[in-house]
């Protein structure tokens, strides 16, 4: 009986979350879109629409340089969305928050600022088999140019991490550890805190990918421990090309700077240049203002409908997905881990996910369908790739129930 | 011997057959069965020489040139793009080089079939026409 009016209760919030989202309405393939690719990026609510609009009508302006009103309008929006992301992860500090254009940049920043301060030929760097490419390669070239190696922590069947081999692949070499929190094609939610105390210990700093988990799931980087923690805007229904670095005060202080350019200097002569102060020394030129201020109007959106919530509504749906996949002959799940959120992987048979992708997308079902920058994962199941559905908290079970009947159909004609 | 078919006249074909379907679903059931025709590339080239990357399916590709036309063998390991390669091969198989290289294909867009041909898709089609153009230009040299 509880269960029933938890569903009644969330369906109604759900209703009034969805009309916040024009792009729902519309058609594709004169169907109603059902809008399943979230883990590649979610659609926007009216809100953060709305902040756009408002930032380049009411407060454009430089930042952070002009004496006059606008400017500091514009500053001010600026540094109130460095502190509500702040917030929003419980960093200890503002300053420890950076902002970058996306995931992936924030982890280039620590590839090479890391790298050139800290690691020296014959170091190791750890990552693990389930690593998106762009917490892969960044690490990569990093060993290359220092002379460093790449170790691998292995993945199980099931997709999680085999975690008895990372107390041997710690060693004293190991200078850093590069994870997913979430990973973006199993769903597999890493022990993070776990593993940041095992790698403490060792003396070795971690970093975590949480482009996957941050929309997802509530985010407490001081208790997690880990000491740089990377994410997009335009994962957690704000705009493309703003992302974040979290990292601890004392690294980031280390660090060399990572681009050099206005903004970012103390003092400049010919001779010699001095550096600014956290997080400025890490922001040359022009910022995405934009974005920054927009990606707060975002975390707002967010917070008002709770963590917690989103993580309980998303949830729901996904095991409601694994179960009804289940009934259909011939689905293989891809990563069933004991922890698992926001996405699931699935083939149907010897069916290619490109054809299962091609047929929905008729149907009006936008789902994710090849390797998912996962090249190494799909190697080790041994697959071209798969097909996956991902949630966002406007997400209903009608929609899950689409993707089923539309995998069905699928099946019949691709069999 | 029959009189073989300009490219032309093969594209106003599949255009017509094509033009029997209203619904989507009949359509790319067609465009499945059509794969299953494909020439298919002997199993001994699948190999790195022949492979046609895309980042969502593969397209093996292997053209000979023989009595002054291009005989092409294909296979792909996705049968929606199968069904695509084998459309295509009905108008471009077996044609002399000039021909493929003024073929236009504008008949893709009126078999509303063009979305398969966007390099978004990253299904290995696009860089499977660009290399049989680049078959088209090689031979089109040879005198034989």
């Amino acid at each position: 009986m509880s269960e029933v009016l938890h569903q009644e209760k969330s369906m109604i919030a759900i209703e009034q979350i969805r009309s916040q989202f024009p792009i729902l309405s519309r058609k594709v393939n004169n169907q109603s879109l059902v809008y399943f690719d979230n883990g590649a990026t979610t659609q926007k609510p009216k809100s953060v629409l709305d902040a756009i609009q408002k930032y380049y009508s009411e407060i454009n302006a430089n930042i952070h340089r002009g004496v006059h009103t606008l400017s500091q309008e514009a500053t001010d929006a600026y540094e109130h969305s460095r502190k509500t992301i702040a917030d929003f992860i419980n960093a200890e500090h503002a300053h420890e928050i950076i902002f970058t254009r996306g995931t992936t940049e924030s982890i280039n920043l620590v590839a090479s600022c890391f790298g050139k301060k800290f690691v020296n030929a014959g170091d190791e760097i750890l990552v693990t088999e389930m690593e998106h490419h762009s917490n892969i390669v960044p690490w990569q070239l990093m060993c290359e140019e220092r002379g460093a190696k790449l170790k691998v922590i292995p993945v199980d069947d099931n997709g999680e991490l085999i975690l008895s081999e990372l107390k041997n692949l710690l060693t004293s070499k190991t200078k850093l550890l590069a994870l997913t929190h979430v990973s973006n094609t199993l769903g597999t939610v890493n022990d993070v805190k776990e593993i940041s105390s095992l790698a403490h210990k060792n003396g070795t700093a971690v970093l975590v990918d949480g482009a996957q988990a941050i929309a997802h799931t509530e985010v407490d980087v001081q208790d997690l421990d880990c000491d740089f923690y990377c994410f997009s805007g335009h994962k957690m229904y704000g705009p493309t090309g703003i992302g974040i670095l979290y990292g601890k005060e004392k690294f980031l202080n280390e660090f060399p700077p990572y681009q050099s350019g206005g903004g970012m200097i103390k003092e400049v002569s010919f001779e010699q240049t001095t550096f600014t102060t956290l997080p400025y020394k890490f922001e040359a030129g022009t910022p995405n203002i934009e974005g920054g201020i927009v990606l707060g109007a975002a975390v707002e959106w967010m917070k008002n409908i709770g963590m917690k919530n989103i993580s309980a509504h998303e949830n729901e749906l996904l095991q409601y997905a694994i179960q009804q996949l289940k009934t259909i002959d011939g689905i293989r799940i891809i990563g069933e881990a004991k922890h698992h959120a926001s996405a699931v992987s699935f083939l149907i048979g010897n069916i290619h996910p490109y054809d299962v992708g091609v047929i929905l997308d008729k149907l009006g079902i936008a789902v994710r369908t090849g390797h998912h920058c996962n090249q190494p994962l799909m190697k080790h199941f041994n697959i071209p790739g798969t097909v996956r559905a991902s949630f966002a908290v406007y997400n209903t079970m009608e929609e899950v129930d689409k993707l089923i009947a539309g995998v069905k159909q699928a099946k019949k004609m691709l069999s | 011997m029959s009189e073989v078919k300009s490219i032309e006249a093969v594209e106003e074909d599949i255009v017509e057959e094509f033009e029997l379907f209203d619904d989507w679903m009949d359509k790319y059931q067609h465009l499945i069965d059509m794969g299953k025709s494909l020439p298919l590339i002997d199993s001994q080239f699948k190999n790195d020489d022949y492979i046609v990357k895309g980042c969502q399916s593969q397209v093996w590709l292997k053209g000979d040139y023989s009595d002054g036309k291009i005989h092409f063998t294909c296979d792909s390991d996705a049968i929606i793009t199968k069904g695509m390669i084998a459309v295509l091969l009905r108008v471009l198989n077996d044609r002399t080089p000039e021909e493929i290289i003024n073929a236009k294909l504008e008949f893709i867009d009126k078999i509303n079939l063009k979305e398969h041909l966007t390099p978004t898709r990253a299904n290995g089609l696009v860089s499977m026409l660009s290399k049989i153009k680049t078959y088209a230009l090689a031979f089109s040299g040879n005198k034989i």
